[in-house]
């Protein structure tokens, strides 16, 4: 079997679908330990959360714009399939979407009493819960070999999210999200230990929920050909026992107070999450009944499509590093400057 | 009762861009005013001028991120609402969409950096970073709406038994609308942004107080609205005679013309000028111009295009007058206290989103029945899935909601930059 372009921009989606995971996921796990946020440092905990999302999060979010454009442009017969079978999931994905975006925009700029303050954090946080959730069922639908449309095009609307195994996925990414962005909270709470080591804590219970939930959706998982990809190619135990070591680095590193170290192990086990997912998929786009190759648009398209993406990212990735130097760096003078940028904005 | 599935569909698409609309707009020309703020004060170190790029950039902040959640509905939806067309377009539409997609990114980065980095990047990156964003804003809306020109005038394809056939996903950009369609939704951001700027700072000009601020506001976004909208009618008028050679149903339904005739009248109000829209339409007073009697019932676009059609018009020609009239204030130098005309200036407030609402509702009610001209039915686009309605139902109390919330803080936020006792 060759490689080739259908491959090729699967592997970009797969890519993209990870980088959202590690940057725009943190943001979903932030707007949940916002809801979370208890003990004497509660308002501090607010704080960090807020100014950690800010500059950021609509940066982070475009990734998935960016995996939705290429999924439409590159595979129309997938989306169209996937729109009419996961129809529910998907507008309630797009709920979360807007009712985070603007819960948390209203939560900053909302000038309001304290009352309608919490009242937009609320709703910042209640979507930062679900949209994650039915983004995991979601995908979790496309592996659930329940999806057939190797018969034509699906007429009506699937049911196969709300199995246990698919509202088991939606619920280990939510954990995921919340583990991640515990890890970066615990980084960017920058001089002050007491917060530091709520934060830390909390990545550690997220990581222990993380471990019983893996187990759970392993459990749960009775799909054929996804189970037999996941757990019996050439590339499984290498993904497996890579994702298991870094999550033991990430949870050692916390122990030991690493914390940067602890968010480098993260984003490593992540990443091997989002890849695993995608070799057990692969060649299919959904399982079992439509391959990448048999969803792909004209060769002609995906050339262009590709070679929009390449000259994009060589113009986004240094532009991306940048911004990310300049918020997320750590420098002395940072807690400084976000003194500044709170006045700023206040 | 129940209602037309397509009906559902079509209403949920059009509530979720009529929504959209108006805050891309605003995210596309609010960075303009925005940066030139912090140009005018890096240049003449007014603080008065810090102050404004402080409070626009704030503005911009809040609606930039209400159109960059409902423009990822709308991704979204195009799929969700109509698979069908998605099935056979995606491909041709994914060229452009990827460069939104991209340009997007750029604009969400950079205002990342300016809107948060005042103390972090040195003054020539925050400026720069705001050029960045202004220029990304512009060509994600041109990207954006080569998508649109395309669904009216597509290319770049050939339809063989119901499917799309020899792709060419480059010759899909040559869609002849992208000609008029581009420069005439750029411009129209500009002037209904620039309108509704005018217009509050015309108020606080009326008002007693220092007028410093209000001042240098006004002539920043009339410096935008005044060349805009002395072209845009240039445009306009070419527009119209692109939808005449390309969609004459459309141009049927705008004008009423009922039957085909040559040397076709143009009538304004009591006025009628023989010959007049032969001539407007295709340069030739003697020319025939397709009535909507031509079409079956069915393909007739609504008589909503008409309405919509003189809203834009009427409204497009006073934008024109009102430019004149500021530019000849300008000259004189009374465009700050010269009483009528702040008080037309705050009229006008609202004129310029309603003039881009209808002129939107003229482009895509004017394309029904279809939404890829003449090659696919919107009817028979839509989602097989049931309860739209209910889906509709939802979403309509979530945009109502949200749109009252924006409204409130945006009000809030003007009335402080209002009260001149109030530090930025």
């Amino acid at each position: 079997m060759s490689i080739g372009l259908p491959d090729v921009l699967g592997a970009v989606m797969l890519g993209a679908l990870g980088i959202y995971a590690v940057t725009a996921g943190a943001d979903f796990g932030g707007g949940v330990w916002a809801l979370l946020a208890t003990g004497p440092r509660r308002s501090k905990q607010h704080d960090v959360i807020e100014s950690a999302l800010a500059p950021v999060w609509e940066a982070n979010h475009v990734w998935l714009i960016f995996v939705v454009v290429v999924l439409f442009s590159a595979f129309p017969r997938a989306w169209s399939a996937i729109c009419v079978l996961l129809y529910v999931p998907l507008s309630l994905v797009l709920l979360g979407i807007v009712s985070r975006g603007a819960g948390f925009v209203f939560l900053q700029y909302g000038y309001g009493s304290r009352a309608a303050r919490t009242q937009w954090g609320r709703m910042f946080s209640a979507a930062s819960v679900f949209t994650p959730f039915f983004l995991g069922t979601s995908l979790a639908a496309l592996s659930g070999a329940e999806l057939d449309v190797s018969r034509g095009e699906p007429l009506e609307a699937s049911t196969a999210w709300l199995r246990p195994f698919a509202l088991l996925c939606g619920a280990f990414v939510t954990t995921l999200f919340c583990f991640l962005a515990a890890v970066y909270l615990a980084v960017e709470a920058r001089a002050d230990g007491e917060l530091k080591r709520d934060f830390r804590n909390r990545a550690v219970y997220a990581g222990i929920i993380l471990g019983v939930l893996s187990v759970a959706v392993r459990l749960s998982a009775r799909n054929g050909t996804f189970e037999r990809m996941l757990f019996s190619s050439w590339w499984s135990h290498a993904v497996q026992w890579g994702v298991a070591a870094s999550a033991i680095a990430t949870l050692t590193a916390l122990w030991l107070h690493r914390l940067r170290i602890a968010r480098v192990f993260a984003i490593v086990q992540t990443c091997g999450i989002v890849l695993g997912w995608g070799l057990a998929q692969y060649p299919h786009i959904i399982l079992p009944g439509l391959t990448l190759q048999q969803a792909a648009a004209p060769d002609i398209v995906l050339v262009w499509i590709l070679i929009s993406v390449l000259a994009g990212t060589v113009f986004l990735v240094p532009a991306l590093i940048f911004l990310l130097r300049i918020f997320k760096a750590h420098r002395s003078d940072a807690a400084a400057a976000d003194g500044q940028t709170q006045h700023a904005l206040s | 009762m129940t209602l037309d599935p397509a009906i559902l569909a079509r209403s949920q698409m059009a509530m979720s861009l009529a929504f959209h609309i108006i805050f891309a707009s605003v995210g596309v020309a609010m960075p303009v005013l925005m940066v030139a703020a912090e140009f005018m004060w890096r240049r003449t170190g007014e603080k008065v001028y810090l102050d404004l790029a402080k409070r626009w950039a704030k503005g911009t902040a809040v609606l930039f991120a209400i159109g960059a959640v409902s423009g990822t509905v709308l991704s979204f939806e195009l799929g969700l609402l109509f698979p069908v067309f998605m099935k056979h377009a995606g491909a041709l539409i994914g060229l452009p969409f990827s460069l939104e997609g991209f340009a997007f990114f750029t604009e969400a980065i950079f205002l990342g950096i300016y809107l948060y980095g005042w103390s972090r990047v040195s003054p020539r990156v925050h400026i720069i970073s705001g050029v960045i964003v202004a220029a990304s804003g512009a060509a994600s809306a041109l990207f954006v709406t080569f998508v649109n020109a395309w669904m009216n005038a597509p290319s770049g394809f050939v339809m063989r038994e119901d499917e799309v056939v020899a792709i060419d996903a480059l010759a899909a950009l040559k869609t002849p609308y992208a000609l008029h369609e581009l420069p005439h939704t750029l411009l129209a951001s500009y002037m209904a942004t620039g309108l509704a700027v005018a217009g509050i700072h015309a108020f606080g000009l009326l008002r007693p107080g220092n007028h410093d601020f209000h001042r240098r506001a006004l002539t920043l976004a009339l410096a935008m609205v005044i060349p805009c909208a002395l072209v845009q009618p240039l445009i306009g008028h070419f527009a119209g005679q692109q939808v005449a050679q390309y969609q004459p149903a459309k141009l049927a339904a705008t004008e009423a013309l009922m039957h085909t005739q040559t040397r076709a009248p143009l009538e304004l109000g009591p006025l009628k000028i023989e010959g007049g829209l032969s001539f407007m339409a295709f340069n030739d007073w003697n020319a025939k111009v397709i009535g909507l009697s031509d079409f079956p019932p069915a393909d007739r676009p609504s008589y909503i295009v008409r309405i919509a059609f003189l809203t834009m018009v009427g409204l497009g020609t006073l934008a024109a007058c009102y430019a004149l009239w500021a530019a000849w204030l300008f000259r004189k130098r009374q465009w700050q206290t010269h009483r009528p005309f702040l008080l037309a200036t705050l009229a006008a407030a609202p004129a310029g989103f309603i003039a881009l609402e209808a002129g939107w509702v003229v482009t895509e009610v004017g394309r029904q029945p279809w939404v890829i001209y003449n090659v696919l039915r919107t009817a028979n686009a839509i989602t097989p899935v049931p309860a739209l309605g209910a889906r509709l139902a939802v979403f309509a109390l979530v945009y109502l909601s949200l749109g009252v919330t924006v409204a409130v803080i945006i009000t809030r936020h003007v009335r402080l930059t209002l009260s001149p006792t109030r530090a930025p």
